[in-house]
């Protein structure tokens, strides 16, 4: 029975809640069932081993509150002289080994559950990096980052929060309902986990290594979660938004999906304005970079350098182009050579070398960046 | 402390006069005491930053500081609490007490404590120095996972790596001291079966503290090599493995938990007795409860360390073996309860505190047991409830254990009585606030905030809110205890040899305050 439920939980946690104007149907005091199998089974176990603690809580607590009040010495309570019993140690030994025992049972067979990730369907490979998720689809050939949504002006109360305030990305992983798919976890930088409750999923996330994991979603839906394990600066606020579809409605996504990776492939060929890579800079930069360097490019110093009017971004332009490509040893700035479409990074280092002011007039192209990474 | 200074009846036996009686003392009371309040500034200092981060995260949204120095605060906090304010804290009552208890003169080892207490004030100068560096201070957390600690760390990691180095460097000597000065120095009779439970406690705890306090220093060198010389111990470019680091992390952290605790289980079962009227129940199974806790306490480090891949083997290893630690558990609150079941019993402050650490330490244990099972582990894991469980344990565990025996044995250390209505109104506040502060975090845990973040979803705005509250509450009540103890010590009623009705132990036949040089002559016990 979820302890939510019970009218005279509420009226306590209520009691305790005087200032607060919120309703009652935003906050919830227990873990969801969530809507997989193995979520389910995982709230019951919760909700099992919950109930036990609460009955030897009740005895326990029941006989010392006994004591408390009954054997004070104030009521004139004469203290009795027993002090040793090796029968009700051993009783008292034995009892809980008994309990620990039956809860074990039910907790491994759920466990061997978990780990058989055989016969998956779909298999996602999910890279974590400060501080963004980027989700590949591996049967079917395409990729894509997924970033915090939520404005800036949210975060720093300059603007009203929405009701999935940091918890709202721009590209949510979108996945089919009744269908095993498997997860491929690892991270290209510190660890980060990925964490969604309602699928009963947490994975650590380790650069160099690929944990697996999997989950059937039973209801169409939108999930949300976020990273679980400390990253950096930003480990707030890299959300996870799960998108479950009908399977045709997937279908339909996968295709487009795939027309639109085709269409940028053709792009890196091509010579383009600069006004077009300014734009595409821009939102790649809000994206990518602004984490760090601010969207003023102003940066955070003394560890996030500022970019308006700073020495890389208005010399040599190719020194420019290794710094973004391959990062800087020993400092937060990761290589970004392997993350970003040539496209991408011709776009971005077009927009930091003409916006703020830095007014360089260098216009890079995709082709100039897949020369000097095919030359490295 | 003053009263101390007071007694001056031998001249050549007596303190020295000034600091410099303090920098080159070797008087185990002497050292206890420098101890102790070290301790409670430290506690004062990581309190502070507890504040800081209640207040950030008393509403949605960044308002007091940015992502980064809140990073810097969690991480010193955690620090600051664990090596700076519990572990010197029960260093102090050890130095205090257990001469004291066994009927030696001193500790076995006088010059070595000396050196182990004065080296601890600068490996926190180092680590707090930090705070005013170019990058800022350790923003990693306290468990400091590479390589985030390592290759993504602010330069300041190395002053954390020395500042880690020395206190370990503390944590070992002192160790040695108490196992020299329990084995060596008892007074004839005082067999070990016969020895106060809080005896036992700390020499099961300085035999984990000289187990781990070694590898918690090998694992932060290893960092300093791959940080400064090239190694890739926890780097996978290089063949490295980051999940070595938590492995060798946690084969320290898990017995630390316990290096944290099991004197305060040790004092508890000194009050518990005491204000009961009635001997403590089950003395052997309590000494036999303890080393099981401390044997299994090595055996089931990767409970930490469910969802960062193991195989499925591992995962029923150590869920079993963690599901274990409750037994010995059980055994030692069932001991308490049935200590108090038919005594005499009264409510002075020492007395509070120990029947509040029986229960809130308990729901701490069950929250525990729960994180043991390692499929729902799974939900919990890296959650608020992680964090109500650890200060479930550790705030009206190891925190209130101290207070309750700062309390009980103040009359003795100063031959003064504390004034029992403030003794009163201090816990009453420390636990309210306490409860409100954390109790909270079990719901947004549950809900699914993850912790060390320093802004949330809305659906946690209410019980955030209310946990800070709490931490303000119980944050604040803390000024009134050192109010108290100040006070105490200054104009308290004098106390008796005895201070309390129902006392049994050596320590009690001594006068108050205990005079500067005790147990010359070993006292015979029957």
């Amino acid at each position: 029975m979820p302890l939510r439920t019970m009218p005279w939980f509420r009226l306590v946690v209520g009691a305790m809640l005087l200032s607060s104007s919120s309703a009652w149907a935003e906050w919830t005091v227990n873990m969801t069932p969530g809507v997989t199998a193995i979520s389910r089974e995982i709230y019951s176990l919760h909700m099992i081993i919950f109930w036990i603690c609460v009955v030897i809580g009740v005895v326990v607590f029941g006989v010392m509150f006994w004591s408390v009040f009954a054997h004070r010495k104030s009521k004139g309570a004469k203290p009795a002289q027993f002090h040793e019993s090796t029968t009700v140690e051993l009783i008292w030994t034995t009892i809980p080994f008994v309990i620990l025992i039956a809860m074990a049972i039910p907790a491994t067979k759920t466990l061997v559950k978990i780990y058989d990730s055989k016969e998956s369907v779909i298999d996602v490979k999910i890279t974590a990096s400060q501080w963004k998720w980027r989700y590949d689809y591996l049967n079917d050939g395409f990729g894509y980052f997924s970033n915090l949504r939520t404005a800036q002006d949210e975060i720093y109360n300059k603007a009203p929060k929405g009701d999935h305030y940091l918890l709202e990305v721009d590209e949510p992983l979108v996945l089919p309902v009744n269908t095993k798919v498997r997860f491929l976890i690892t991270a290209s930088d510190v660890i980060h986990s990925w964490w969604v409750p309602a699928l009963a999923v947490k994975k650590d996330a380790i650069p160099g290594f690929v944990n697996e994991s999997w989950t059937i979603i039973d209801e169409p839906g939108i999930y949300r979660g976020q990273c679980a394990e400390l990253c950096g600066k930003d480990h707030g606020f890299m959300p996870i938004v799960v998108i479950a579809k009908e399977q045709a409605e997937y279908d339909a996504w996968v295709a487009s999906r795939k027309t639109a990776a085709a269409q940028e492939n053709e792009l890196k060929g091509k010579e383009l304005s600069k006004d077009e890579l300014m734009e595409r800079g821009g939102k790649t930069y809000a994206t990518f970079c602004a984490a760090c360097h601010n969207l003023e490019g102003t940066g955070t110093p003394p560890v996030f350098p500022a970019l308006k009017g700073s020495a890389i971004a208005l010399g040599d332009k190719n020194a420019h182009i290794n710094l973004v490509l391959n990062g800087k040893a020993g400092t937060a700035m990761a290589a970004f050579g392997a993350q970003l479409s040539e496209v991408d990074l011709a776009a971005v280092i077009t927009y930091e070398r003409n916006a703020w002011g830095n007014d360089t007039g260098d216009v890079i192209q995709p082709a100039e960046i897949a020369k000097l990474k095919a030359a490295q | 402390m003053s009263a101390v200074l007071e007694t001056h009846n031998h001249d050549h036996h007596g303190p020295a006069k000034g600091l410099m009686r303090w920098v080159f003392t070797t008087n185990h009371k002497d050292i206890g005491t420098l101890y102790l309040w070290f301790s409670f500034t430290m506690f004062l200092v990581g309190g502070c930053m507890a504040m800081v981060i209640r207040a950030e995260l008393f509403q949605p949204g960044l308002q007091i500081v940015r992502p980064e120095f809140f990073n810097q605060m969690t991480t010193m906090h955690g620090l600051i609490m664990v090596f700076g304010a519990v572990m010197p804290a029960f260093v102090g009552l050890a130095n205090w007490l257990v001469p004291m208890m066994i009927g030696a003169p001193d500790m076995a080892l006088p010059r070595l404590n000396n050196l182990s207490f004065w080296i601890l004030p600068f490996a926190f100068l180092l680590l707090l120095s930090t705070l005013f560096m170019e990058g800022g201070a350790p923003n990693f957390g306290w468990t400091f996972y590479a390589p985030l600690s390592t290759t993504y760390a602010p330069k300041t990691v190395t002053f954390f790596i020395f500042g880690v180095h020395i206190m370990g460097a503390s944590s070992i000597m002192g160790a040695i001291n108490i196992i020299a000065t329990i084995l060596n120095l008892r007074a004839p009779g005082m067999t070990l079966m016969k020895m106060p439970l809080f005896v036992w406690t700390w020499l099961i705890t300085a035999y984990l503290l000289i187990a781990v306090m070694p590898v918690l220093a090998g694992v932060v060198t290893m960092m300093l090599m791959d940080i400064h010389f090239g190694t890739s111990f926890f780097s996978a470019a290089g063949g490295g493995d980051p999940v070595l680091f938590q492995h060798v992390f946690w084969f320290f952290g898990h017995p630390e938990v316990y290096i944290m605790i099991l004197p305060a289980f040790g004092v508890v079962s000194q009050i518990i007795p005491t204000f009961s009227r009635k001997r403590l129940f089950g003395y052997t199974s309590m000494v036999y409860a303890t080393a099981s806790i401390a044997f299994l306490s090595f055996i089931v480090w990767a409970h930490h360390m469910f969802t960062v891949g193991m195989p499925l083997a591992g995962e029923l290893f150590f869920m079993y073996a963690t599901m274990l630690i409750a037994v010995p558990t059980g055994v030692k609150v069932f001991n308490w309860v049935t200590t108090m079941f038919r005594g005499s019993l009264s409510f002075e402050t020492p007395m509070l505190f120990a029947v509040s650490f029986v229960v809130l330490f308990t729901i701490g244990g069950f929250s525990g047991l729960m994180l043991a099972i390692a499929p729902a582990d799974f939900q919990y894991h890296d959650t608020y409830f992680v964090v109500a469980h650890f200060h479930y344990v550790l705030v009206p565990g190891a925190i209130f254990g101290i207070m309750g025996a700062v309390y009980y044995w103040l009359p003795k250390w100063c031959g003064n009585m504390y004034n029992e209505t403030l003794g009163k109104v201090h816990f009453w506040l420390s636990f309210i606030g306490m409860n409100l502060a954390f109790f909270p975090m079990h719901f947004v845990g549950l809900a699914g905030m993850p912790r060390r973040i320093p802004d949330y979803a809305l659906q946690f705005a209410d019980f955030n809110r209310i946990s800070s509250v709490g931490a303000f509450m119980f944050g604040a009540t803390q000024l009134l205890f050192l109010y108290i103890v100040i006070n105490t010590i200054r104009s308290g009623k004098p106390a008796t040899a005895q201070v309390w009705e129902g006392t049994d132990g050596l320590e009690w036949t001594i006068p108050s305050p205990a005079p500067y040089h005790t147990f010359t002559t070993p006292p015979e016990v029957k």
